[in-house]
């Protein structure tokens, strides 16, 4: 099991190396530079501007004193919100991101777990499809649509909760957390009956149920365990969804977390703010399907015992 | 065109409140507007002050703003969102009223020399920044060689360039110590120009004139302007700032003019998404939004006539022509066609939509001292401009069966795009040219202008940054780095430059009148409109007034009661 997550934390460092050269390169071929603007800078001011920013070494020598500046964790100065650095920004946003998706993740496991157990018992009944075919719709709607629709319903039209904006309490969270969580109730939902009916018709729950153990008894100790399993291996390509998922949702509430500021930076060529949020997203991903993959073994001995 | 509810030219120096016009197309009954509060009427007393017993019990105001902020740095700060925090934070030696006129500032009067050249600026005896310290000369002289100085890397620092000296220290090639700014004693600064510039007290109300506190730079370096760092001298102090999320500031105890303050409050929030303020205006969250949905003027002018505020705005919505390749290097007559060819009442009417007022000139009408040269195509019937665009078309070289095929080029924007597509409609109904519309992300396509190595056709806008048609002049400049057409005249360059040097107001009207008439005859731009600011007001907000600059301090602003709670409270035993 060491070794096993040893070998898989190994592989992260060439992923990431890979990721920082092409997105490095990628966002500088793109046109325009992030002192483009509508009023044109002149040619003095514009070289001034380079010359502080660092701008005007060649490319390579900028590369590799960016290699060497994120080996101290330094991502540098913001080239748009000049007042800060990368670091502050991601400090200040990871955490509003953070929240959003933990609950919007939760309340995607609790609900999906939920309405997939009930779908699954009552298989073929009216309650069955009727979540279903709501779940289809989950998933067929994208959030950027689900969005304003429970903002025109909530906020302006009944007026219980806010409309948007940030201030970390509970209200605010509320829409953008639901709206981010919709799609993925939607997939854990039909991923859940899925694996239960599975896990019901499999020959160990009939041999429970064949020694008399009571129905609840049987899905709770038997059947949920196993069924769990293709729902958890989903919930770290969920939580990476969510992450890059909350970049629309961020917008549509004006949150002000690194999904923002990734779809921004890149708007304003804020070179080292689209590399720090690439990086700090890269990592973030890679570690989350690390932690998939350990608790994919610790719930399957199989796979611990391959190993 | 008759019956619509549009604004006519005339009406361009006036104030439009659409409030007041109504949309009466259809004879149809309007549905009940959105409930706003209706306001108390206003009452002030004698020194301007609003009377207490009109003034709501809170006064905390909040402003969608476009935008986060590039930096509260005002020496290096560019863009409309960050200006309308700077004003409220900071306080140049003059500073404007709300209908926009130039007032003083943190100068209380000032002298000009006979030719111009000098001006003596006496600070206020009472001017103290907002950690007490006084607002001294020397603050002003060590901020003016900051913006200029090339470390500083200042965006706006050639907003100085009339100043003895600046454009020399901009380009590196004196020290900023040489700057014609000088401390005379503590309270009077004296700046000395290279040209006289009739626009220099407009000028000094420019973020990149500001002050900044020297001790907390000196000891916070770039971190000065955060929140518990920044001393600033204006009517507002710093008090939160949360990047992308909100930016708070409350009233300065130690403003000189902190009485007439009421506001003591502000918290400005950057909404990019227009959709996404106007939900949050609705749902309470705002009080004053930076844009309106720019396709739900019906709407707006039915539910909330109250709240919506429709003015002209200092800044000309054109196409330009790519004078350096073909089709248009040395074709007068195929872009006088085009320009002829399309009809502006048509777009302004029924693309656009909020009252754009159409125009033929590149600078915007309504200015107090200049009147720009209207070409004698613009009082022609639109079926007149149409005959003449096709008879220039034939002389142009082309025809029904040798169509001019063209690429118009514009940034990813709505309203952008129906008016390419409208456009492209009128050259191809008018002349049959074949348009092919070419959209690009902003800064994709501000590179292509600028390099002109692909562009024929493209869109551009222009807002003046000071009052003064010379900011729209001087884009065509044949060495200026916005003037993306390539325009190459040297009569225009000298006139320019004569421009700059002249004295004279009524001559140097003259001579740019003169420029903009050569620019309009080389058919360099085909002007469409001027811009409009739009924007939602909660109607207790009082206080403000459009103006052409588009400036709305806080400090003016104060929230009354509502008509039914006042009224409730007068008839309370």
């Amino acid at each position: 099991m060491l070794s096993y997550s040893l070998k898989r934390l190994g592989s992260a460092v060439p992923t990431l190396l890979i990721l920082i050269t092409v997105a490095f390169f990628l966002i500088r071929i793109a046109p325009g530079g992030p002192f483009d603007s509508e009023k044109a800078l002149p040619p003095e001011i514009q070289a001034n501007l380079e010359a502080k920013y660092q701008l005007d070494d060649p490319l390579v020598i900028q590369y590799f004193r960016y290699l060497g500046d994120i080996l101290t964790l330094d991502f540098g100065p913001s080239f748009h919100y000049r007042d800060w650095t990368v670091n502050q920004l991601i400090a200040q946003g990871a955490p509003v991101s953070f929240t959003l998706g933990a609950i919007a993740l939760v309340l995607a496991f609790v609900m999906g777990v939920t309405i997939g157990i009930l779908a699954a018992l009552r298989q073929n009944s009216l309650v069955d499809y009727l979540t279903m075919s709501v779940a289809m719709v989950g998933i067929s709607i994208p959030n950027f649509v689900a969005a304003p629709l429970l903002i025109l319903l909530f906020a302006i039209g009944l007026g219980w909760l806010p409309a948007g904006g940030w201030d970390g309490s509970i209200g605010r969270m509320v829409l953008p957390a639901v709206a981010l969580s919709l799609p993925m109730v939607a997939y854990v939902a039909r991923i859940m009956r899925g694996s239960m009916i599975e896990a019901l018709h499999s020959s160990f729950i009939r041999t429970a149920r064949a020694k008399g153990m009571p129905e609840r008894e049987v899905i709770l100790r038997h059947a949920l365990k196993p069924a769990l399993l293709p729902v958890i291996s989903y919930l770290g390509p969920a939580a990476a969804a969510i992450l890059t998922g909350s970049v629309v949702i961020e917008r549509i509430f004006t949150i002000p977390g690194i999904g923002s500021h990734f779809v921004q930076g890149a708007l304003n060529r804020d070179y080292t703010l689209v590399m720090g949020v690439v990086i700090f997203y890269g990592l973030l991903i890679i570690l989350l399907n690390y932690l998939v993959d350990l608790l994919y073994a610790w719930l399957d001995p199989r796979i611990r015992y391959d190993r | 065109m008759t019956n619509s509810c549009v604004l006519r030219r005339g009406l361009l120096s006036g104030l439009l409140m659409l409030a007041a016009v109504g949309c009466s197309e259809q004879n149809v009954p309007p549905p009940p507007s959105i409930d706003m509060a209706e306001p108390v009427p206003i009452e002030r007393t004698a020194d301007g002050r609003p009377v207490e017993s009109i003034l709501a019990e809170e006064q905390e105001l909040h402003r969608g703003n476009g935008e986060e902020p590039q930096t509260l740095d005002p020496h290096r700060a560019e863009g409309v969102p960050t200006g309308n925090i700077l004003r409220d934070l900071y306080e140049g030696l003059t500073t404007t009223a709300p209908d926009g006129r130039i007032v003083p500032g943190a100068a209380g009067r000032w002298d000009i020399s006979r030719d111009g050249m000098v001006y003596t600026f006496y600070l206020r005896g009472d001017g103290l920044w907002s950690n007490g310290d006084p607002v001294t000369a020397e603050d002003f002289v060590f901020s003016f060689r900051r913006s200029v100085d090339p470390e500083t890397a200042g965006v706006y620092g050639r907003m100085l360039a009339p100043i003895e000296n600046a454009s020399s220290i901009l380009a590196g090639e004196m020290t900023p110590e040489t700057l014609g700014v000088e401390a005379l004693n503590e309270r009077t600064v004296q700046i000395r120009l290279d040209d006289p510039t009739p626009y220099f007290l407009g000028l000094l109300t420019h973020v990149s004139t500001y002050p900044v506190h020297a001790p907390s730079l000196q000891r916070f370096g770039n971190d000065f302007v955060l929140p518990g760092n920044l001393v600033s001298n204006g009517a507002y102090r710093l008090s939160e700032w949360v990047p992308r999320s909100r930016i708070v500031l409350e009233a300065n105890p130690h403003y000189h003019g902190s009485d007439g303050v009421i506001i003591e409050r502000v918290v400005f929030y950057p909404i990019e998404d227009e959709n996404t303020e106007f939900q949050r205006f609705r749902a309470g969250d705002l009080h004053w939004t930076d844009q309106v949905p720019s396709t739900q003027f019906r709407w707006l002018s039915n539910n909330l006539p109250e709240a919506l505020s429709v003015s002209p705005w200092f800044g000309t919505y054109f196409f330009a022509f790519n004078l350096t390749r073909p089709p248009f290097e040395e074709n007068l007559a195929l872009r006088k066609a085009l320009n002829l060819a399309i009809d502006r009442e048509i777009l302004t009417d029924k693309v656009t939509q909020f009252g754009e007022i159409p125009t033929f000139t590149l600078v915007p009408d309504g200015l107090p001292d200049y009147a720009p040269p209207v070409p004698e195509n613009a009082a022609w019937s639109q079926a007149e401009r149409e005959q003449a665009a096709r008879d220039l078309y034939l002389e142009a070289g082309y025809d029904e069966s040798r169509p001019l095929e063209v690429e118009l080029r514009y940034n990813t924007s709505e309203n952008h795009r129906k008016i390419a597509v409208a456009v492209a409609a009128m050259w191809k109904q008018v002349l049959g040219v074949r348009t092919r519309l070419v959209n690009e992300e902003f800064r994709v396509f501000l590179q292509n202008r600028r390099l002109r190595r692909n562009t024929e056709a493209f869109r551009a806008g222009w807002i003046g940054d000071y009052q003064d048609a010379f900011t729209f002049l001087e884009l065509f400049h044949s060495e200026h780095s916005r003037n993306d057409a390539g325009y190459d005249n040297p009569r225009y360059d000298r006139l320019l430059e004569q421009i700059a040097t002249e004295r004279i107001a009524a001559r140097r009207r003259n001579l740019m009148a003169e420029a903009e008439r050569i620019l309009l005859a080389d058919q360099v731009v085909l002007p469409v409109y001027t811009y409009v600011t739009k924007r939602l007001v909660d109607p207790l907000l009082q206080g403000w007034e459009p103006n052409v600059m588009d400036f709305h301090p806080s400090q003016h602003m104060f929230f009354v009661k509502a008509r039914m709670l006042a009224e409730e409270t007068e008839n309370a035993p």
